[in-house]
């Protein structure tokens, strides 16, 4: 009885916040839903596979990667592709779809003990585990020990996991069934401490991608299920399984982290019986997540929108956008969901911009302007985003000429979202 | 030619959890920017800690920072540069740790380094995160003076001050020291502790230039002005146009005492 009035009510402020033109309804309809029943998700997900993403980086985009992997076969796959990754936002995407039986949830890090126990998924990915939102996670080895004894307890559940980031191994170890990928992991700093003796972790330079504590206690990289490979002179990817099998990663995503994000996809496809080049031809099609990497016109120009939210993933993009000789928008919030602490931005090797025409922006242009101005990069400070990215299609440097075609634009969090909902 | 200010990060394997090593970015490039030969060195806990003009240590987890502290006492470096007169700038873990006792994970008291007459003990009720406004007195620093210092702290200990000990600031916002006192951090000769974490340096560059000055054995007015229009304009979104003169020539040491807790 207060399950039907639970879906009734969920269904209900959804459609109100929808028409009432407050975005898409998935936080509020759920967190109505949740206060009638609190047992809601529970019920939700019986009777369905339930397959959980988390981690610091690549959630959203993961979260995409495996409900179109998952559906390869063509079974009904019900996702909160959204990025909604508290309970409120898994209710309203389940709500929207009760017939799938299969469901692929992204989960907020913190949540991700609760969302397992609710759900008893059979599924869980663990992408990697970095600081983000100190404000408000406080501390990253924290997270990794509730994860840990969440996934102890949880002795149904396969865990599909990047063997690369220590943290990670950490909290999954403790699992009974664990597939382990060779994702890499490109920021250690926040890995440099043995969580299992506080020791010290060494990480081998010979390109194996081995590491291990060097206090002798044991703690060490497992053997992994497959490892992602750069070939051709890196311009390709290939994921290499251990039993010999190889095969090509082609997206229409950029980056390397995305090819690491769909073998660990690939793998996780595998324990349920979906072929590996299946999964892979699948994920294949996409062509943007949640506007991630998506061409956008702002205000007339064109630009390739990208999210980065903290130093590990800063560095990913970083290495991206490296090759590239054109203007440069940057854009910092510090709003509640982006954490009210920029200090990240100084573990962020923003020297690598050194030659770019650089534009910062946002709410926190000040604080950006200051970390670029001893990173040695010239730029200007525009705090409205979209004259920022106005100035930067009129900027040229050295190596550049005045026509460039596009604009190169990364946010954080919210700086990202108030970009991707800006008119054209 | 005097020998290159050597400016070392100690140990960000351990302790540089909110972006702390920026603070001996800041330092260096002040140093190099006024054609003083500088050298910064990021120093890992598994190596003996290099011989230095400037230490600044940042903040870091509980596990981390009961490591480091050990690591620091057992090397013994630290304290001998900093009884010669070395420069110490040490952010929140960093800070807890310069003092005698500082709590572990569990609240069981560490011992600490000892360059500061303080301890800390772990807090009651939530912890102290969001931004902080402190005015540094004008007898403090004498006759150097500091404008208006902002930053952000986060952290859950409490730490008193010995008898006698000066503390670095009054808070006008936010928590600081968290004993009662209305005191952020804490100074003794060339030691600085404060809890405004990270790139603390950053929203207040009179304190680097002052901590240069004090290593150069120099006033820091004596220092080449730099084009300091980014940290204005940063200071000027964090205080507002009454309070963020980075200059440091128009202190103003009117102490609030509304957010004293």
């Amino acid at each position: 009885m207060r399950y039907r009035l639970a879906l009734t009510t969920t269904r209900a402020v959804n459609a109100t916040s929808r028409r009432l033109g407050r975005g898409q309804g998935t936080v509020a309809g759920g967190r109505a839903g949740l206060k009638v029943d609190p047992q809601l998700l529970r019920r939700l997900t019986a009777g369905r596979r339930v397959a959980l993403i988390s981690g610091t980086n690549g959630k959203t985009t993961t979260t995409r990667l495996l409900a179109v992997a998952l559906g390869a076969h063509g079974d009904d796959v019900v996702s909160n592709e959204t990025g909604s990754n508290m309970p409120p936002g898994h209710v309203a995407a389940l709500v929207a779809n009760r017939r799938a039986k299969r469901a692929v949830l992204e989960v907020d890090e913190i949540y991700l003990p609760r969302v397992l126990a609710a759900t008893g998924a059979d599924m869980v990915l663990l992408l990697n585990l970095s600081r983000d939102q100190l404000d408000r996670t406080n501390e990253v080895r924290m997270v990794a020990n509730r994860w840990r004894a969440a996934l102890a307890a949880a002795p149904h559940t396969a865990v599909i996991a990047n063997a690369d980031d220590p943290l990670v191994v950490w909290a999954a170890g403790a699992a009974a069934q664990v597939s382990w990928v060779g994702a890499g992991l490109s920021w250690h700093l926040d890995a440099a401490g043995c969580p299992s003796c506080e020791g010290r972790i060494t990480f081998a330079d010979d390109g194996t991608g081995e590491w291990h504590c060097e206090s002798g206690c044991g703690f060490a990289r497992p053997p992994v299920t497959a490892t992602l490979l750069l070939t051709d002179h890196g311009s390709t990817h290939h994921g290499l399984w251990a039993d010999g099998r190889s095969y090509e990663i082609a997206l229409n995503l950029p980056g390397r982290f995305n090819r690491a994000n769909a073998l660990m996809v690939a793998v996780a496809a595998e324990t349920v019986g979906i072929d590996a080049a299946d999964a892979l031809a699948a994920m294949g099609q996409i062509e943007e997540v949640a506007g991630r990497f998506a061409t956008r016109v702002l205000g007339g120009v064109p630009t390739r929108l990208m999210l980065a939210k903290n130093p590990a993933g800063w560095s990913e993009l970083l290495d991206l956008v490296a090759q590239d000789r054109g203007p440069l928008v940057v854009s910092i919030n510090a709003r509640t969901a982006d954490g009210a602490d920029p200090s990240w931005l100084w573990d962020v090797p923003f020297e690598r911009l050194a030659g770019r025409a650089v534009v910062a922006t946002g709410d926190r242009c000040a604080d950006l302007s200051v970390r670029l101005h001893y990173a040695d990069v010239a730029h200007l400070v525009e705090s409205d985003p979209l004259t920022g990215v106005h100035t930067a299609a009129t900027m040229g440097d050295d190596a550049t000429p005045v026509d460039v075609t596009t604009v190169d634009v990364i946010g954080n969090y919210t700086a990202f979202g108030e970009l991707l909902g800006a008119r054209p | 030619m005097r020998a290159p200010l050597r400016v070392v990060v100690v140990y960000p394997d351990l302790l540089g959890t909110y972006g702390d090593g920026g603070n001996g970015l800041i330092l260096t490039r002040r140093a190099q920017w006024r054609g003083i030969e500088a050298e910064l060195a990021q120093a890992s806990s598994d190596a003996p800690l290099p011989e230095a003009d400037i230490y600044c240590l940042g903040g870091g987890e509980d596990g981390p920072q009961v490591r480091a502290a050990r690591a620091l006492i057992d090397d013994r470096t630290l304290v001998r540069r900093a009884d010669a007169g070395a420069v110490v700038l040490a952010v929140c873990a960093g800070y807890q740790i310069v003092g005698s006792t500082f709590p572990g994970a569990d609240g069981t008291p560490h011992e600490g380094v000892g360059l500061l007459g303080l301890t800390t003990s772990k807090g009651v009720g939530s912890r102290a995160v969001g931004e902080v406004t402190a005015e540094v007195a004008a007898t403090v620093l004498a006759p150097a003076t500091l404008p208006t210092l902002t930053g952000f702290e986060n952290h859950g200990g409490v730490t008193t001050l010995a008898e006698g000990i000066t503390p670095l600031a009054r808070v006008t916002r936010g928590v600081g020291n968290g004993d009662g006192s209305g005191t952020e951090g804490a100074v003794t000769g060339r030691v600085m502790g404060t809890y405004l974490h990270g790139p603390v340096l950053a929203r207040n560059p009179a304190m680097a230039d002052l901590l240069l000055a004090w290593a150069l054995d120099t006033d820091a007015s004596a220092l080449m002005p730099l084009d300091d229009s980014a940290h204005e304009r940063l200071r000027l979104a964090r205080l507002g146009p009454h309070r963020a003169g980075a200059t440091g020539r128009k202190v103003r040491h009117r102490v609030r005492r509304r957010n004293d807790r």
